[in-house]
C-alpha cells in the first residue's frame, strides 16, 4: 500500500513523521521523498546509496537545414519555448515542457529529441528498508517531470508498503505526488499559520476521495482551532506529537524522533495501525463499489 | 526601487514572521506575499481588500464525448498521463492537464476544447503597515510563477506610482519555479533558516540559487539555541560564502503567540524579540545601500 505524508506548507514535520514511520515499519517498505526541491528525508534515514542516475525531459533540437520556417512548431508550442525571429528558429529549452508538440507537427521533420537534464534520482537502502529520492538540479524550474520519473522507478523497485514524504503546499507538485495514495496523513501544528494552511490542504485533497488523517504536531503550543475544524469535518486525528524542546533539539540533530524521544515510538505505532485500517477499509469499500 | 524578499529554501522556517516584522518596519514599502500557493502574510496584517482580480493563465484539454471517434491519438500523444480511457470513453484528468495542445492539434475528429483556466485570484488590499499585493492560487494549479512575477509586477507598478521606494516581500518556499520567479530582478534575499540538518542543507541550496540571479544573500538564523553546534556551522558557512549574518533568533514560544494574537513581535516587543529585529531590518537596508 502506498501512504503518503503530506502538509500544507513546509516545516510543519511531514519529513519527521516520514522518517520516524520508515524507521518503524515492520514489513517490507520504500522510504520515498518526492520533495524533489528541498529533498530532506536522507537527511535522518541515512540510507547507503546504491545508485544514481540522471532525470531528463526531451527537449527539441533543430536541424537548420531541414527547417523551412514555416512556423507550426511555434504555433503549437503553449510555453514559448521555440520561436522564429527575423528568419532563424530559436529553442530555449530551459522553457520546454517536453509535451512533444512540435516534433510531432513539423512537416520537415527538422526538429530531433535532445535532453535538458532535470536533476537526479538516487537509490539506496538503509537496514531492510528501500530508499528512492528525487533531486532537482539547481536552476530547473519544473518538478514534476522529475517526480513522474521517481514514481516510475518506485513502480519498479517498490515491494511492500511505500511511504512518501510529499512536498509541501497544495500545488501541482503536492497534488502529484499524493493522487496515487491509498492512504494520506497531513501533518499540521496548533497555530493560525498550521490551521490555515491545513484548511487548505484538506479541501486540495478532499475531492481525490483518499482517506485522510491529520497529525498534530507540536501539540501544545497554539490553540485548538485545528482539533475542532477536525471535529467539525469528521477528520479523524491519527496522533499528537506533544510540543517538546526535546524533539526540537532530536530533531536539529538529524535524529529520528521515534528513536530518539522516549514514548513516541508508540505514538507512531498507533499512527501506523490507524494509517493501514484506513486504507484497508476504502480498498473494502472499493471491492464493494466495483 | 529597490526589492527585498524574504526566503527561506523550505516552508516554516519562520519566513512569515520575519516578513511581519519587517513590514512594520519598513517605511515607504508596497508588501507582496509571493507564497501564492500557501500564504501567511495576511494572517498577520489582517488585510483589507480594496481590489480583487481572477488570474487566468494557460488552457486545459476536455474531450466532447459526442464527437470522440475513439483513436487513441490522444492517449498515445499526451506526455503527461493526462487522458484516461474507462468505459465511459476517453476524458482528461485537469490535475495532470499541462496545457501543452498536442492532442487538440492532433485529434483527428477535433473533438478537444481548449478553454482558458481560472487558477486564482489576486488582490490588493490596505493593512495597518501599507499596502499589501496578495493572491491565493486554486489548489492543484501550477502557474505559481506566472502568479509571482504577475504580484511583483503589480507590486512595482504601485510602488512607483505611490512614490515609494521599496517592495518587500514574503518569498516562496523551495528552490523551484516560484522561488525562480520570486528572485528575478530582486535586490537582496534575506533566508531564513534553522539549525538542523535539512536547515543547512536547504540554506545551501537557495544561496545557490541567488547567486546564479546576482541577488545579495543576508543570512538570519532562526531558533539558534536548539543546536548551537550547529548555527557556529551556519554562520562559518556563510563567513565562507561572504553572506552577511543578520540575527541569531532564538526558540521562543512569543513566535507563536504572536501568532495567535494577530500581531508581529515589533508591535509589543516581547522577551526582546522585536528589539533583535529591529536591529536585523536596519542592516538589512544598509545591505541595500552597499
Ligand atoms: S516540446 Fe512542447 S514545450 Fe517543448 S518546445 Fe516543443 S512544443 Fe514547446
Ligand atoms: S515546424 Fe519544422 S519546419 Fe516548421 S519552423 Fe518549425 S522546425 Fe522549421
Ligand atoms: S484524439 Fe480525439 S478522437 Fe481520438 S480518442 Fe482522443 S479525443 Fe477521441
Ligand atoms: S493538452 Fe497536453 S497535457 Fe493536456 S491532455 Fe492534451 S496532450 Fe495532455
Amino acid at each position: 500500500m502506498i501512504f503518503a505524508i503530506a502538509s500544507g506548507k513546509g516545516g510543519t514535520g511531514k519529513t519527521t513523521v516520514s522518517a520516524s514511520l520508515a524507521t518503524l515499519w515492520e514489513n517490507d517498505v520504500t522510504a520515498v521523498d518526492l520533495d524533489v526541491e528541498e529533498p530532506n528525508l536522507h537527511l535522518f534515514l541515512n540510507p547507503e546509496i546504491t545508485g544514481t542516475e540522471k532525470g531528463y525531459v526531451t527537449v527539441p533540437e533543430a536541424d537548420e537545414e531541414r527547417c523551412v520556417k514555416c512556423g507550426a512548431c511555434r504555433d503549437i508550442c503553449q510555453f514559448k519555448a521555440i520561436t522564429l525571429m527575423a528568419g532563424t528558429l530559436l529553442v530555449f529549452p530551459e522553457m520546454c515542457h517536453g509535451c512533444g508538440g512540435c516534433m510531432a507537427v513539423c512537416p520537415e521533420k527538422a526538429l530531433i529529441p535532445g535532453r535538458r537534464e532535470l536533476g537526479e534520482i538516487v537509490r539506496g537502502r538503509s537496514g531492510n528498508m528501500e530508499f528512492l529520492m528525487g533531486r532537482l538540479r539547481i536552476g530547473e524550474a519544473m518538478a514534476p517531470p522529475l517526480m513522474r520519473q521517481v514514481k516510475e522507478r518506485m513502480g519498479f523497485i517498490a515491494t511492500g508498503d511505500v511511504i512518501i514524504d510529499a512536498p509541501p503546499g497544495v500545488s501541482c507538485p503536492a497534488m502529484n505526488a499524493v493522487m496515487d495514495a491509498d492512504a494520506v496523513v497531513l501533518v499540521t501544528e496548533p497555530t493560525p499559520f498550521g490551521f490555515h494552511d491545513f484548511k487548505l490542504a484538506w479541501e486540495a485533497f478532499s475531492p481525490l476521495g483518499i482517506p485522510m488523517g491529520a497529525v498534530i504536531n507540536r501539540a501544545g503550543l497554539g490553540d485548538s482551532t485545528v482539533q475542532n475544524f477536525c471535529k467539525e469535518k469528521g477528520i479523524p486525528i491519527w496522533a499528537e506529537i506533544p510540543y517538546d524542546r526535546a524533539i526540537a533539539e532530536a530533531y536539529s540533530q538529524g535524529r529520528v524522533i521515534a528513536d530518539a524521544v522516549p514514548g513516541l515510538r508508540d505514538t507512531f505505532l498507533k499512527l501506523k495501525e490507524h494509517m493501514v485500517a484506513a486504507a484497508e477499509e476504502n480498498d473494502m469499500l472499493g471491492v464493494f463499489r466495483a | 526601487m529597490r526589492e527585498i524578499v524574504i526566503i527561506s529554501g523550505k516552508g516554516g522556517a519562520g519566513k512569515t514572521t520575519i516578513a511581519g516584522a519587517f513590514a512594520h518596519l519598513a517605511e515607504n514599502a508596497i508588501l507582496c506575499d509571493l507564497d501564492v500557493d500557501a500564504p501567511d502574510l495576511h494572517l498577520l496584517l489582517d488585510p483589507d481588500k480594496r481590489e480583487e482580480s481572477e488570474f487566468w493563465s494557460g488552457h486545459e484539454a476536455v474531450i466532447r464525448a459526442e464527437d470522440c471517434v475513439h483513436c487513441a491519438t490522444c492517449l498515445n500523444m499526451c506526455q503527461f498521463d493526462a487522458i484516461e480511457f474507462s468505459i465511459e470513453g476517453y476524458s482528461v484528468k485537469p490535475f495532470r492537464c499541462e496545457g501543452c495542445k498536442v492532442c487538440v492539434e492532433l485529434c483527428p475528429a477535433g473533438a478537444i476544447d481548449f478553454p482558458e483556466r481560472k487558477c486564482g485570484h489576486w488582490f490588493v488590499s490596505d493593512t495597518r503597515f501599507g499596502t499589501m499585493v496578495h493572491a491565493q492560487l486554486f489548489p492543484g494549479e501550477e502557474n505559481s510563477g506566472r502568479l509571482v512575477t504577475l504580484l511583483k509586477q503589480q507590486a512595482r507598478q504601485r510602488a512607483e506610482a505611490g512614490g515609494l521606494d521599496l517592495v518587500l516581500s514574503d518569498g516562496t518556499p523551495g528552490i523551484g519555479c516560484p522561488v525562480i520567479a520570486s528572485l528575478a530582478g530582486t535586490d537582496l534575499a534575506v533566508v531564513v533558516t534553522e539549525p538542523t540538518p535539512s536547515g543547512i542543507h536547504d540554506l545551501e541550496r537557495v544561496a545557490e540559487l541567488c547567486e546564479g540571479f546576482r541577488t545579495k544573500v543576508a543570512v538570519l538564523v532562526n531558533k539558534w539555541d536548539i543546536n548551537p553546534a550547529m548555527t557556529e556551522k551556519i554562520e562559518a558557512y556563510c563567513r565562507d560564502k561572504g553572506y552577511t549574518l543578520l540575527c541569531r533568533f532564538p526558540h521562543n514560544r512569543a513566535a507563536v503567540d504572536s501568532m495567535l494574537e494577530r500581531k508581529v513581535l515589533t508591535e509589543y516587543d516581547p522577551g526582546g524579540l522585536g528589539t533583535l529585529l529591529k536591529q536585523a531590518w536596519k542592516d538589512t537596508l544598509a545591505l541595500l545601500e552597499k
